[in-house]
């Protein structure tokens, strides 16, 4: 009975779980191991369609002879670098119509024009003309015969699913002499968009959680940033930036604080003099890591803020007993009852920063110094159009975030539940 | 006497009014006010004076007149010592160095002998100081994205500080940016295509990730503990890494340019979040009922649709609009699936503006409107919700 009982709960469980698991299957885990195919074939973006034999059909009238027309077939094969095998091809004709001196590659049978075009190499093209005419010698209405759409078959490749491998994406991944940039200006993104969030986040935390007026009004604005759609911002920031006809630069220079504007998402370095120390800045980064920061300390502020309202009051009054002023409450209690999730949010900020792509794609396009790896995916395989080579980034990138998360995991994994 | 709290004190404070003078200064600046002095130092020596003296006659006199009294002597002076400006301006000063004085009509210079006088004060004024410095920074790209859209290329070009708005434009020319982006550049479209999309991978979510996440939750069957954790992995893996595999493959099965292609794609990303935040309340629910309708003969359908689904629908609302957020403010996947406008979302056609170097720049930021406002007023109307899912989404998945 009770056996029974759990065979149908299991069966139950399956078909419940059986849509879920199997769409986020073939959308999120196939494509993570199609990764791994793809990174080892030379593919470009334009060989990914399936070359197809195509047809294009014209109807020339024959000058002094009515019952008679000229058909031209604009044959090709759409791929540039695929052959195509065993292609057919069959058009059909209207009643009492039949062509003369066919192709020997063809035949006609049953009103159907029907040929064996045998192999195409790539980029093949060729001008198949037929001469119909009408058995009757009436008059062949051209309309009917253009309206007729012949139909082509063949078989081909799919270079996706062949089995050529070639280890030349990761060879150029690794050899590009950016490898070590690159994977500097992804950590340095990272590390500091996390940290200043965190911050930030801090702040807007402690600050929320005192009593004052229009406290509840502030929470809402203060997450703002995060809500909204990244497209927009990103935008606005570009344009608040803009060298020219910016906000920002126009008010800095009317108040003589800059001689002239500086093209804060525009420039790769600036030297800062501070303190008789000459300071070179990566300057777009620096603005790119700023929009991050902005938006996204409204999540760190979120959960801090959460933990914050969580810590027990009278741990405060003790203090305040003891003779603790506001400095020494916060190092004493409100630190120690933060760090669990201070560190929880460094980790998965991190892992998430890791992968942004949005942000920096529409501030910069990863010009000026912003190029990270997620961008670098996108150039790779969109911009340079190699998919292959796009790929094989991807898989780069898969290999750090296992470790990222398996330093997660070990860590933190198991209390993340807990707070 | 102690001579640090009163030292810290007379600095905190006159930083403060300092800055926060400033700050007005600056947004009276993009009102258009022709202003191009900040005077940083003789306005501290001013608010220092006015610190100085509020603290010296501390309780000696009325506190209304104090507080009425200074602040105008005080306006005054910073009249005479910066440029001039429209009334406005300086009742805005005025009205600063008003406040200033109420909160600080309690100290005097016994209360200055208290202990941890100096931490209090500067507690106090960083929090005043980063209540003004945050509304700023937040508000302020919004309030530029607003009022750019209300505003002409030419105008802004011509002088990008001055961000009012114009109210004698009769209403069709207020409002001409908004037109345009409706008529010539279908917009109108762009809204039901998002609105679909949103919606629609909201409801699909929900059908997939209710069934699953109660079997996650309540059943036992094999490789449990296996699925529970790999939603978690699965959820961190970004889209950048899967872009490059469904472009190729949706483009061999025709599914670029479709809302299905879009549909199936944001369904699958937010389902494991969806599933994990689901299960998580699914959990709190106690056993019992669930018990007392399986005497009742109900099945497992029954049991969710009639048991476990109208007990958990603040959690599933949370679900619904944090997978709504992210469907309606997704860009990555729409910026690759599509490329033909008449399948558009609201993000790609904004995006896809900015491709043309001529678009007038309030043509975009009436578009970004269009696109903020929405999802800012489900936020600010369902916070409570949206709050909670951004939570259980974001740091455990």
């Amino acid at each position: 009975m009770n056996d029974t009982l759990s065979k149908i709960e299991k069966r139950t469980a399956y078909t419940l779980l059986l849509p879920a698991v199997f769409l986020v299957f073939a959308i999120v885990l196939f494509p993570i191991f199609a990764n791994v195919w793809i990174s080892f074939k030379e593919v470009q973006l334009k060989d990914i369609r399936i070359p197809e034999p195509r047809a294009k059909k014209i109807v020339k009238s024959i000058p002094g002879d009515n019952t008679k027309l000229k058909i031209v077939y604009r044959l090709r094969n759409s791929s540039l670098i695929e052959d195509i095998n065993n292609i057919k091809f069959s058009d059909n004709l209207p009643r009492n119509i039949e062509p003369v001196n066919l192709d020997s590659r063809c035949e006609f049978k049953s009103k159907k024009i029907k040929c064996d075009f045998g192999n195409w190499e790539a980029k093949y093209r060729e001008n198949f003309e037929i001469v119909i005419q009408n058995i009757n010698n009436n008059v062949i209405n051209k309309n009917t015969i253009k309206s007729q759409k012949p139909k082509l078959s063949g078989d081909a490749d799919n270079i996706l699913l062949t089995s050529k491998f070639t280890l030349k994406n990761f060879k150029q991944v690794f050899s590009e002499n950016e490898f070590l940039d690159l994977l500097l200006t992804t950590f340095y993104f990272t590390f500091f968009g996390t940290i200043g969030a965190i911050i930030f986040g801090m702040f807007a935390a402690q600050l929320v959680n005192q009593k004052f007026y229009g406290r509840t009004f502030m929470r809402s604005i203060l997450l703002f940033p995060y809500v909204g759609p990244v497209v927009a911002l990103a935008y606005t920031w570009t344009l608040l930036l803009d060298p020219n006809s910016g906000t920002l630069n126009a008010l800095l220079v009317n108040f003589g604080i800059i001689d002239k504007p500086i093209n804060l998402l525009g420039q790769k370095y600036i030297t800062l003099n501070l303190l008789g120390f000459d300071i070179k800045l990566r300057l777009a980064l620096t603005t790119v890591i700023m929009f991050e920061i902005w938006r996204y300390f409204p999540l760190a502020f979120l959960f801090i803020l959460a933990r914050l309202q969580a810590v027990p009051k009278d741990l405060y009054e003790a203090a305040e007993v003891d003779g603790a002023g506001p400095l020494r409450k916060f190092i004493n209690i409100t630190l120690p009852q933060i760090t669990a999730i201070l560190s929880i949010l460094f980790m998965i900020r991190f892992i998430w920063n890791f992968n942004k792509f949005e942000d920096i794609f529409l501030l910069t396009g990863g010009a000026s110094g912003t190029r990270t790896l997620p961008i670098n995916v996108y150039q790779q395989g969109f911009a340079v159009s190699n998919i292959g080579m796009g790929s094989a980034v991807s898989i780069v990138i898969v290999m750090l975030l296992i470790i990222f998360m398996i330093i997660y995991f070990k860590l933190i994994g198991k209390r993340a539940n807990e707070i | 006497m102690r001579y640090k709290p009163l030292v810290i004190y007379l600095f905190i404070s006159s930083i403060f009014l300092t800055l926060v003078g400033s700050i007005w200064k600056i947004m009276a600046t993009l009102q258009g006010l022709k202003l191009t002095e900040i005077n940083f130092n003789i306005n501290f020596l001013l608010a220092l004076l006015l610190s100085l003296s509020l603290v010296f006659i501390g309780n000696k006199i009325n506190h209304l007149f104090k507080i009425l009294v200074l602040p105008l002597i005080f306006t005054f002076i910073y009249i005479a010592i910066n440029e001039s400006a429209p009334i406005w301006y300086n009742v805005g000063i005025l009205l600063i160095s008003l406040f200033f004085t109420n909160r600080v009509k309690n100290y005097n210079l016994n209360y200055l002998k208290e202990d941890f006088v100096s931490e209090k004060i500067v507690f106090d004024f960083l929090s005043l100081f980063a209540i003004v410095f945050f509304a700023f920074i937040i508000l302020f790209p919004f309030y530029l994205m607003f009022v750019t859209s209300f505003k002409l290329q030419a105008a802004l070009l011509y002088n990008p500080l001055d961000l009012s708005i114009d109210f004698t434009k009769n209403i069709s020319d207020q409002f001409k940016s908004y037109l345009v982006i409706f008529k010539t550049y279908d917009f109108g479209r762009y809204i039901l295509t998002s609105s679909i999309v949103s919606i629609g991978t909201v409801i699909i979510t929900l059908i997939f990730a209710i069934p699953a996440a109660y079997a996650v939750a309540r059943l036992n069957f094999f490789g449990k503990t296996f699925l529970s954790t790999s939603i978690l992995i699965i959820y961190m893996f970004p889209a950048i890494v899967l872009v490059i595999p469904l472009y190729t493959v949706f483009s061999q099965l025709g599914l670029r340019n479709s809302i299905e292609g879009l549909l199936i794609v944001y369904t699958a990303t937010t389902l494991p979040v969806a599933i994990y935040m689901l299960q998580g309340y699914f959990k709190s629910i106690p056993k019992e009922i669930e018990d007392a309708g399986l005497m009742d003969g109900q099945n497992w359908f029954g049991i969710i649709i009639k048991i476990i689904i109208p007990l958990s629908l603040p959690a599933i609302a949370s679900v619904a609009l944090y997978v709504f957020m992210i469907a309606w403010n997704e860009f990555l996947f729409s910026l690759m699936f599509l490329d033909n406008p008449k399948s558009f979302t609201l993000s790609r056609a904004i995006n896809h503006l900015t491709g043309d170097a001529e678009t007038p720049r309030q043509y975009l930021m009436a578009g970004s409107v269009v696109v903020t406002l929405p999802i800012l007023l489900i936020f600010v109307y369902f916070e409570k919700y949206l709050v909670s899912g951004l939570t259980a989404g974001s740091v455990k998945g």
